[in-house]
């Protein structure tokens, strides 16, 4: 069988240190994604590095207000956590609305945000794709598409983001925290994960031995109208075909904070600047959700099977927008 | 108090929720090597090189078979069988190798070592309804005809006051059991012994005897528990072969056990099918003329028929009708059968069409189904056993709260979401096929009744034996019975719905002739008991002046959410005619199960055959969308009291599949008369009905803004 050396790490700098010591080594969390590809021989690790030992799992308020997430914390504790649900609420829905509650107990945060994508071709070894062997070609781009990105796609890869939880974080600015040989350094949520353009085997920014340690999610958008809404094969245990997180302030009638992530589009949650510039000091009305969904989208270059994912996305962000207004109609139960 | 009709409880069921029962694979024998099988990447070509060099390096991996050093089979009768034989890939997914190893970690490794090099040929995966090399198989299902005409079907629906001409789609469809294919054989002495997943070991025995040269006597199948097959393991399957093969080349046990990710290239699924279906009718309702028109693909080496026009020869009276297969043998995995096969899809399409007959006449769609009951099958002119059809749809149409209906489409709106409600027809043929059985009565009092039935999760154990125990008049608990074994009486299948009848009837028999032994004699029993045997063969599958079905009508509530295009299944509810019910609990079971398998047809389930790689794109559970529990809604299971003295001596139809068949018809109807557009491509996924809805006329998704 493949063999692999397995190192459990007691501290960071002990698993920082291992995984320099093995060239090709991955670092192991909940392993719900990782161990799947490593049965597919998609990812074929000379060295798991177990951080999972590591006391990275609280969650920290810190005194400007912002709230430290533990690259450890399970989804499942994530979602539950009382500040989370009271303060960002579109983060622990969004959660909820991912995998399964198997998989939400065993997966970590940190994990969440470094899971691959789904694309059939990248998970079958015997098929092209550039993003598991770079320059051997997309099978996808011809081939089944229908869940695949309308945004942001390039010529060597249209696959998209699986993660729910990633897109809650780019609507609410959160950070990703990360520790490296150069020390600890912190990148917005909604530049963690890349575009694909020509290197499409790179999903995020993290350099090679950087771990993720925390999520902070920031006091400015702590107890702000949030949600997050996503469309699906099936009621439950489905990627997004589509999904929505939306942060919306409404003050003196005008709309005075909004952030809005797109999952399911792109190779990255995808935040609607273009929107949420248009849409700040104007009066929050339908009209107004509308033209500033249609401003961002009129950017997508839908493939010859998933243009549905155009009205689909303006449709949500239209949908979550109305419901965020104050006083406007009560939200109506989402599944979970 | 008879056993038959009682919701006895399932006799293994304490075994499997402990997890004692014992799978295929969960065979700890000593000195077990485990395999895994290489998949062709090509499409359709020939191996021209195995190297197996560097999976032979690996540590665990004992051996590779390939077809240059695998034994040498005879022919089977299924083509699908004939593996490692020749170099010949005739799709995607085909074995072109075995690698044997130690654990099942090593044979992993080792399969993802060994290098297979192919000679390609140009392929062809596509289906179309106008390809040119479709033609009109002479048979389908081994029995009927490809091709029926009655009357004059094109002048009388050109005649027609009212017209439908309506084309529908169903996908590729995976059986997916929850247990995938797996075996397990072995040498004991000069037997082989295989202990395979499999819904009728008598037949995995057959093919094994046939293709390995060796006597039925010198070989035992066991299945003693199966976890699901819904007809993917209605024949025999590669793994036993592979299996067998296995043990014989390194003389050692063997177990074999697909990865999930391969059941779809290599254990059979559901052939897409393409639907025409014109109907036409008076202005009271009454049709004049039928045409369902089936295209459909098979593979390169095996003929095998969606045969999804057959229930059009069934279920109405008209005077004109035509129902026609056409075949393309492409470059795909060869299909097969797949849980209510020919009605599933069929019944679909038709009941669809009859619902957008309804709509055209303005008459309801259940008395537009009352008005066209026939008084005899339609195509064969044969009376029909018992037909209940009409009092299925009256029944549930009561319980449903039916008549309170409007019947406009798109009036039920509640904010973005739209509601509405659908019926349709369910009918599923009954059969039998010959079985043999014994029972036993021991000196203790207690009996003991052997049939080779197989228990795939259904119940059919607790039922046989309830069977037995009305025969042999005594209480249920002092009947024992064993099944799932070669050794034991020959039998039929669990398929076609027919394992309870066919089965039951050999039992019924062997235990009423075991009664009368016992009637006759005096005394105390021998140690070794007193047994009677029987064999149906000649009475079970005796030439019926009846046509024999089951019937069946489903309701469904849907709500539709204009903003996502996502369709939700609030209410579900089937009423039945299937003649004696034999057991509530286990038979409740079924129709729910089929049912929540209907919903997934409808609703989720969807393979893509991608072109260029010829293989299905979604190949796991998270890709193939079965219903999670959060899609399946409060599921309602009825039946009426049906005595039909034709069938067998039990009295019972078939109800493992007929949940299945009106449950997606229902669900689209329902999804029309939400929305009032018609959706005619299976199954309803956001982007096909979003895209419906966005391109009706009065662009329905864009939902009122209550805040506008």
């Amino acid at each position: 069988m493949d063999t692999f050396a397995y190192v459990r790490a007691g501290s960071l700098a002990e698993a920082a240190e291992a995984f320099a010591a093995h060239p090709g080594a991955r670092y192991l969390g909940g392993g719900t994604n990782l161990v799947d590809l490593m049965k597919l021989g998609v990812e074929r690790p000379t060295a798991l590095v177990d951080v999972t030992r590591l006391p990275l799992a609280e969650v920290t308020e810190l005194p400007d207000g912002s709230l430290r997430i533990g690259a450890l914390v399970r989804n499942s504790d994530l979602a539950a956590h009382p500040l989370v649900r009271d303060r960002y609420p579109a983060l622990s829905q969004a959660v909820l609305a991912g995998a399964s509650g198997q998989l939400r107990n065993a997966a970590t945060t940190g994990g969440n945000l470094l899971q691959r994508t789904r694309c059939p071709y990248f998970q079958d070894v015997s098929k092209p794709c550039n993003k598991r062997e770079p320059g051997n070609g997309c099978a996808a781009r011809e081939g089944v598409h229908r869940d695949h990105a309308v945004l942001g796609h390039s010529e060597h890869c249209i696959a998209t983001h699986p993660s729910d939880l990633a897109v809650a974080l780019a609507a609410l600015d959160a950070e990703v925290e990360l520790y490296g040989t150069a020390g600890v350094r912190r990148v917005a949520a909604a530049g963690f994960h890349r575009l694909p353009g020509e290197e499409p085997e790179r999903d995020t920014v993290i350099e090679p031995g950087e771990i993720v340690t925390a999520v902070v999610l920031p006091a400015a958008t702590a107890g702000l109208p949030s949600a997050y809404r996503k469309a699906r094969d099936r009621a439950s245990y489905a990627f997004a075909l589509a999904s929505v997180a939306v942060v919306l302030e409404v003050a003196d009638g005008v709309v005075a904070r909004v952030g809005i992530a797109f999952g399911a589009l792109a190779h990255r949650p995808w935040r609607a600047r273009r929107a949420e510039e248009a849409l700040l000091g104007a009066a929050p009305t339908p009209a107004a959700f509308e033209r500033a969904a249609d401003l961002e989208l009129s950017e997508a270059r839908p493939l010859r099977d998933n243009a549905y994912k155009v009205p689909l996305a303006r449709n949500l962000a239209v949908d979550v927008l109305t419901r965020l207004v104050p006083d406007g109609p009560v939200p109506h139960e989402e599944d979970s | 108090m008879t056993a038959v009709g009682a919701p006895a409880e399932r006799r293994e069921g304490r075994e499997k929720v402990t997890g004692t029962a014992r799978y295929a694979a969960e065979q700890p024998l000593p000195g077990r090597l485990f395999a895994r099988p290489v998949p062709a990447a090509i499409v359709r070509g020939r191996v021209t090189d195995v190297d197996d060099t560097a999976a032979l390096a690996l540590p665990g991996v004992v051996t590779v078979l390939t077809y240059r050093n695998a034994p040498r089979l005879a022919p089977a009768d299924d083509a699908t069988l004939s593996v490692l034989q020749d170099p010949e890939v005739p799709n995607r997914g085909w074995f072109v190798a075995l690698v044997v190893a130690d654990s099942p970690e090593a044979a992993r490794a080792g399969a993802a070592a060994v290098r297979v090099t192919c000679a390609e040929e140009a392929h062809d995966v596509t289906l179309t309804a106008a390809h040119p090399r479709a033609y009109v198989p002479e048979k389908v299902s081994g029995t009927f005809p490809g091709l029926r005409e009655l009357g004059d079907p094109d002048g009388a629906f050109a005649d027609a006051a009212v017209r439908i001409d309506a084309g529908y789609r169903v996908p590729p469809l995976h059986n997916h059991p929850m247990e995938p294919h797996a075996s397990t054989a072995h040498w004991d002495g000069e037997r082989l012994t295989v202990h395979a997943s499999s819904q009728g070991t008598t037949a995995v025995r057959a093919a094994l005897s046939t293709m390995f040269g060796l006597s039925n006597e010198r070989i035992t199948v066991v299945a003693e528990h199966v976890g699901g097959g819904f007809g993917s393991k209605g024949t025999p399957r590669p793994d036993v072969v592979l299996a067998a093969m296995a043990t014989w080349h390194t003389g050692r046990p063997v177990t074999v056990v697909f990865p999930r990710r391969m059941l779809p290239t290599s254990v059979g699924h559901r052939a897409t099918t393409l639907h025409r279906l014109r109907l036409g009718a008076d202005s009271d309702g009454r049709l004049t003329s039928l045409v369902h028109e089936v295209t459909t693909y098979s593979s390169r080496i095996k003929e095998f028929v969606e045969y999804a026009a057959i229930p059009s020869r069934i279920m109405y009276a008209a005077p004109n009708l035509r129902s026609l297969h056409r075949v393309v043998r492409l470059d795909v995995p060869t299909p097969s059968w797949m849980r209510a096969p020919g009605e599933a899809p069929g019944m679909y399409a038709l009941e669809s069409a009859m619902d957008e007959l309804a709509g055209a006449l303005g008459i309801d769609p259940v008395e537009l189904r009352i008005r066209n009951e026939p008084d005899t099958e339609p195509d064969s002119g044969k009376p029909f056993s018992s037909r209940h059809l009409v009092e299925c749809l009256r029944e549930g149409a009561r319980r449903f709260g039916w008549s309170a209906r409007d019947p406009r489409p798109r009036t039920h709106p509640a904010g973005p979401l739209l509601f509405g409600t659908g019926v349709a027809a369910a009918t599923y043929p009954v059969q039998a096929r010959p079985s043999r059985a014994a029972a036993r009565a021991l000196p203790d009092g207690s009996f003991l009744v052997e049939v080779n039935a197989a228990d795939i999760g259904t119940g059919a154990r607790t039922v046989l034996a309830q069977i037995a125990a009305d025969a042999l008049e005594v209480p249920l608990e002092r009947v024992g019975i064993r099944v799932g074994n070669s050794d034991l009486p020959p039998a039929p299948l669990a398929g076609d719905s027919a394992g309870t009848a066919s089965w039951g009837w050999a039992v019924h028999e062997a235990c009423t002739a075991l009664a009368a032994r016992l009637a006759e004699r005096q005394g105390r029993l021998p140690e070794e008991g007193l047994e009677a045997r029987a064999d149906t063969k000649g009475t079970a599958d005796a030439e019926s002046p009846f046509a024999r079905h089951a019937f069946g009508a489903h309701f469904a509530e849907v709500s539709v959410d204009t903003v996502t295009g996502e369709v939700r299944v609030r209410r579900l509810l089937g009423v039945y005619a299937a003649g004696r019910i034999l057991n509530p609990r286990t038979a409740r079971s079924q129709f729910v199960g089929g049912m929540t398998m209907g919903l997934g047809m409808a609703l989720t389930e969807g393979s893509t055959l991608d072109t260029a790689s010829g293989d299905f794109t979604e190949s796991d559970l998270a890709a193939y969308h079965v219903p999670a529990h959060a899609d399946v809604p409060d599921i309602e299971a009825h039946w009426i009291d049906e005595h039909d003295p034709h069938l067998n001596p039990v009295g019972g139809k078939g109800i493992g599949e007929i949940g299945i068949v009106g449950t997606p018809a229902a669900i689209g109807n329902a999804v029309h008369h939400a929305t009032g557009v018609r959706f005619r491509e299976l199954p309803l996924t956001p982007d096909r009905v979003l895209t419906g809805l966005l391109e009706a006329p009065q662009h329905p998704a864009r939902a009122d803004r209550p805040t506008g």
